[in-house]
């Protein structure tokens, strides 16, 4: 009874102390993009901008080459939208496919499966380009989108796991009233994977938010660039006046990250811990 | 009979986009890219047959190429060992404690939530400038600054420092494992007489084998691809003195800046070789300490 309040009180110490020594870069990061450019150096030690303003996201917004912010969040959401649908639609289908159906096969594309989740994207990358320069595909969002049509191991390792534990005499009592295997995908196993398609939804969303390597590669005029190559750009172009706009924008594409998860945080939760799906 | 070929026909329908997409995606394109690795290929002329030339350039004519591979060992294994002790270390204070430990699970999750992307690529970038707040805290503590931009082996660490930062998502992994270990086998050991040590070693650490096996593989080559924060930190160049050229950044160059495009293909099937041999050994050595519980449970 004694002894619990202050080892509570350590344990609080220690571990929110800690938490917060993490997330210090983060916060600095925000605050910095209030303070004015040339103050941000000079007072980085300080977590209170003096003068306050929001004269980076003004600037940062304007974006470069006559493009502004907006239209690099226009084309992202955009490349995300494509991302999801292609990951919702082919995923949940191969997915039902290798968790309910038995056919001639199936345990070795189940392996393939497996293996190609381990295959670094890095052996494919080249052929892929040189495949999709010679459709003519290049400057455009198709390299990057119509894989998505076709699956991602990831997610349909996700599903599948989450399929299992649904019970087949549901499926055996839809056989019973006269519907087909494409009906008891469609009417009952699809409503009850919502919450794994969530999963498979979010972390879509994040990996497409972030990609860099596919767009750098595939997009090449200003009018087309995602949010994180937008911030590449700023970088490149980095002179010593403009890091607060810099900053500021890198704190306009975090905001919708944040703001997915913490709507949506248990299916995260749930999602890495259950498949070790890297967040 | 009919009826056993409408199953394959249904399965294969839903499959189907799978098969078309591997063979497509992946088949092809590393068939393609084994033929790409035997020749000298610019993208605008025909390739050109060269034999094993670009494997040879690479181990006996190509310093870059060595000092890529060990930059990249040095990434590996700095950082996945650190990023995976944070990570269990973490996830058993978390186990522990009682209250508010959902809040203090977010916290150390949104480092590995945001990780990946060019903004905190860029924060990292300017925490470790000159006049960064990592110097700062630096001074404070009474040493000296490091200029992390001015020292390949300290621009090296500044990368495996941002790996090791983001172990939040391995820390989830780690607490569900936790979890699922039965309260009773802790309260046995205690009977015996076992201490912490004894418990973590003879409890906690047989049981979590299983998901330490599954972290430590998918980490290790997750580490052994890392491009962006080298990418951005370095400004796309590898910097200082090649300090961060980790691998995937010098086969992008090879390919994408300087378009010797068998060259970083022949790059591709040595890593995927690499990689396949860690994997390996890893697999190859969990019998020895990986647990698996026994059926009947």
């Amino acid at each position: 009874m004694s002894s619990a309040k202050p080892r509570y009180f350590i344990y609080h110490i220690v571990v929110g102390g800690f938490a917060v020594l993490l997330l210090y870069p983060v916060i600095w990061l925000l605050v910095s993009s209030f303070k004015e450019s040339e103050d941000i150096f000079v007072t980085a030690g300080s977590l209170i901008p003096n003068p306050f303003t929001t004269l980076n996201y003004a600037q940062g917004w304007e974006g470069f080459g006559g493009y502004n912010f907006g239209i690099f969040i226009k084309n992202t959401v955009i490349f995300v939208v494509w991302m999801l649908a292609g990951h919702l639609i082919s995923c949940s289908l191969i997915a039902f496919g290798f968790a309910r159906l038995n056919f001639f096969g199936r345990g070795f594309w189940f392996a393939i499966m497996l293996v190609t989740l381990m295959l670094p994207y890095e052996v494919v990358m080249i052929p892929q380009y040189i495949i999709f320069s010679h459709l003519g595909w290049l400057n455009s969002l198709k390299p990057l989108v119509v894989p998505a049509f076709f699956g991602h191991p990831f997610f349909i390792f996700l599903l599948v796991q989450f399929i299992r534990t649904i019970p087949r005499e549901l499926d055996e009592a839809a056989t019973i009233d006269g519907a087909n295997t494409f009906q008891i995908f469609y009417k009952v196993i699809l409503p009850l994977i919502v919450p794994a398609l969530a999963t498979t939804a979010i972390f879509t969303f994040y990996w497409t938010w972030d990609n860099l390597l596919g767009p750098v590669l595939y997009l090449n005029s200003p009018e087309k660039y995602t949010v994180s190559m937008a911030l590449n750009m700023f970088l490149s172009n980095e002179t010593v006046s403009n890091w607060g706009a810099m900053f500021a924008m890198s704190i306009v594409t975090l905001v919708p990250v944040f703001v997915i998860f913490f709507i949506f945080q248990r299916y995260v939760v749930e999602g890495i811990s259950t498949s070790g799906l890297k967040g | 009979m009919n009826s056993r070929l409408q199953k394959n026909m249904w399965g294969y329908f839903f499959i189907g986009p799978f098969i078309i997409g591997f063979l497509s995606f992946t088949i092809i394109p590393m068939v393609a890219s084994l033929y790409f690795s035997f020749t000298k290929y610019d993208l605008f002329t025909a390739p050109q047959w060269i034999g094993i030339e670009n494997y040879k350039k690479m181990f006996s004519d190509d310093p870059r190429y060595f000092q890529s591979l060990k930059v990249t060992f040095i990434y590996v294994l700095g950082g996945v060992p650190l990023r995976l002790s944070f990570a269990l270390l973490v996830a058993m204070l978390l186990n522990a404690g009682s209250r508010a430990v959902g809040l203090y699970r977010t916290m150390y999750y949104l480092p590995s939530l945001i990780g990946g992307s060019v903004a905190v690529a860029i924060m990292w970038r300017n925490i470790f400038g000159d006049e960064g707040i990592v110097n700062l805290a630096l001074q404070a503590l009474g040493l000296d600054g490091i200029r992390w931009f001015g020292d390949p082996g300290a621009a090296l660490w500044m990368l495996i420092f941002l790996s090791v930062w983001q172990f939040g998502s391995s820390m989830l992994i780690f607490l569900a494992g936790l979890k699922s270990i039965p309260q009773s086998y802790y309260e046995a050991a205690s009977v015996d007489g076992g201490n912490y040590f004894q418990k973590f070693v003879n409890i906690t650490l047989p049981m979590l084998s299983p998901v330490l096996l599954f972290n430590i593989i998918m980490q290790t080559i997750a580490a052994f691809m890392t491009f962006v924060p080298a990418f951005i930190i370095s400004k796309g160049t590898g910097g200082p003195l090649d300090g961060t050229l980790l691998y995937s950044l010098y086969l992008f160059k090879q390919g994408f800046e300087y378009f010797n495009m068998g060259y970083a293909s022949a790059m591709a099937w040595v890593m995927l070789l690499i990689v396949a041999f860690f994997t390996g050994i890893i697999f190859l050595t969990s019998k020895y300490w990986v647990h698996y519980e026994s059926e009947g449970r």
